[in-house]
């Protein structure tokens, strides 16, 4: 497995709905301190349904492909079906993420489950 | 000139692969790898001298202090101090933490100053922040200039009858600058105050003799100089020590107890407190004597050599920034550095993925990254088992990363 495959490479050059929601309903902000990296990840939702999505951010290649990647799995879904969205889904659409790296790639996740705690 | 291939064959890992490929390791500033002869020190002597030191009657016991204790002198005679001077700590860490607090007993008193550098490890920078905090002293860092040497004129002007310590970096882990110690100490001495030197990156790469460094402390770890792990050594002049409290207390570091108060021995017996690290002792002393037969003064000239080709090839590609002095010769051997548009850990997996690894982070050095502007950086940091085609190696693996991820 290559630390880096297409799907990565992919959307870390072409990133995909990134930029800001005029008015989102729903936002979560992760950030790791060690390294710099950040991810704002922002929902439209209508009936409880992610209806629009965007993200922003800066860092390495796998935290900012994992967000663009994230944005459109998200799109369309139930905010009940975000809350039981598992690590796996996102990692695996990603072609496999290696051990030292797997903290990048769920930093999208984490800005996910804090914009869905706020729709509590 | 150093025969690498010969000191290569030495170090057994060196010839491991790593990702499939030859492993080629340029993060000696983190840890160094270890040559056969300090592996088989520390493995000979669990298996024909180990016993606790300083206590026992028999011969075992006797024999391991002589080693333990001739690892101290070994270690005196290579900095040209004392070995009543030399207290044996877990590392650099533990050594500047001991220095931090037995001087802030001593001689620091609220509305003192202590100054330190913004290119501080943060090992050299926390003990001095909480000893501070402690004693209701002011902190004050001296900055650094665009080419990443100490703006020595901030540091003039900071310097008054109130600094009590001046500590500093001998050679930044980041930026490999290495600080003019004898101006420093020239001045902070004028005033009184004592000058404790970060040496975890100079001791295992240039030769050091403490009566002409100027410093009054140094710390340095065992681990980034052939040495094992878990030993590192304070080295503080003449009889600084004695007026020291115990940092740690307990076994080993007393004259008498009593079930409500103690007498301490003397040093540098009342700071190693517990069993000491003996093995790393006698491990560290190998390391030492491998370095003495291929001589300090031709390791500095190799990695300036390794340096120089780094910084010369690094700086000809035109999407690297690098940080710190452009001259090797102003620097320690190793190179902070980062690919434009591109994060650290990127470039880090994606070397590793050639066998070449390299550092890839803040190095311990957050708010020296925060006054460059950059969240992180690569660094690559060579030693007397590196070689130029090494290098080489580095310089086209980076063309290729940055290649593939524009």
């Amino acid at each position: 497995m290559s630390p880096y495959e297409e799907v990565i490479l992919d959307h870390w050059k072409n990133p995909r709905n990134k930029g800001r929601l005029a008015d989102p309903d729903l936002v979560g902000m992760e950030v790791n301190p060690l390294c710099g990296d950040a991810v704002r990840l922002e929902l439209k939702v209508k009936e409880g349904r992610v209806t629009d999505v965007r993200f922003a951010g800066e860092g390495c290649a796998i935290s900012q492909a994992a967000a663009s990647l994230l944005t459109e799995l998200v799109l369309g879904r139930t905010l009940a079906e975000l809350r039981e969205m598992k690590d796996e889904e996102l990692l695996s659409a990603l072609g496999g993420v290696i051990p030292t790296r797997l903290r990048c790639a769920l930093l999208p996740m984490q800005a996910l489950r804090k914009a869905l705690k706020t729709s509590a | 000139m150093i025969d690498v291939a010969k000191i290569r064959a030495d170090f057994p890992i060196l010839g491991r692969l790593e990702n499939g490929k030859p492993l080629i390791y340029l993060d000696s500033a983190a840890t160094s790898q270890k040559p056969r002869q300090v592996i088989e020190a520390e493995a000979r002597f669990y298996a024909e001298r180990n016993a606790n030191v300083r206590r026992g009657l028999y011969l075992l016991a006797h024999e391991a202090t002589e080693l333990y204790e001739a690892a101290r002198k070994k270690i005196a005679a290579f900095l040209n101090a004392y070995p009543e001077e030399i207290v044996f700590t877990r590392g650099t860490t533990e050594a500047l933490n001991l220095a931090a607090w037995a001087l802030g007993e001593t001689r620091v008193s609220a509305g003192d100053k202590i100054l330190v550098t913004e290119m501080e490890h943060h090992a050299n920078l926390l003990p001095w922040q909480e000893m501070a905090r402690r004693k209701n002293a002011e902190l004050l860092a001296i900055p650094i200039n665009k080419e990443g040497e100490l703006d020595l004129s901030a540091f003039h002007k900071a310097l008054d009858r109130r600094t009590r310590v001046v500590a500093l970096a001998h050679a930044s882990n980041v930026l490999g600058t290495i600080n003019p110690v004898q101006e420093i100490a020239e001045g902070a001495h004028k005033v009184g105050a004592v000058v404790v030197l970060d040496a975890a990156q100079s001791v295992p790469h240039m030769p050091i003799d403490v009566k002409e460094l100027g410093a009054d402390i140094l710390a340095f770890s065992g681990h980034k100089m052939l040495g094992p792990t878990g030993i590192g050594v304070l080295w503080a002049k003449g009889d600084l020590l004695g007026d020291w409290p115990p940092f740690l207390t307990g076994g080993e570091m007393i004259r008498e107890v009593w079930l409500d108060r103690a007498t301490w021995a003397d040093p540098p017996a009342r700071f190693e407190a517990g069993t000491p690290p003996i093995a790393q002792a006698v491990g560290l002393a190998a390391a030492v004597e491998y370095l003495e037969t291929i001589g300090m003064a031709a390791v500095q000239a190799h990695g300036q050599e390794l340096t120089a080709l780094a910084l010369e090839g690094l700086l000809a590609r035109p999407f690297v920034e690098i940080y710190g002095p452009r001259d090797p010769q102003k620097r320690g051997p190793l190179v902070a550095f980062n690919l434009r548009g591109l994060h650290p850990h990127d470039v880090a997996t994606l070397l590793d993925q050639e066998g070449i690894c390299i550092r890839a982070g803040h190095h311990c050095a957050q708010p020296l990254h925060r006054k460059l502007g950059i969240p992180a950086s690569c660094r690559a940091s060579f030693y007397l088992y590196n070689t130029s085609d090494e290098v080489e190696a580095l310089l086209a693996a980076l063309g290729r990363v940055w290649e593939s991820m524009r």
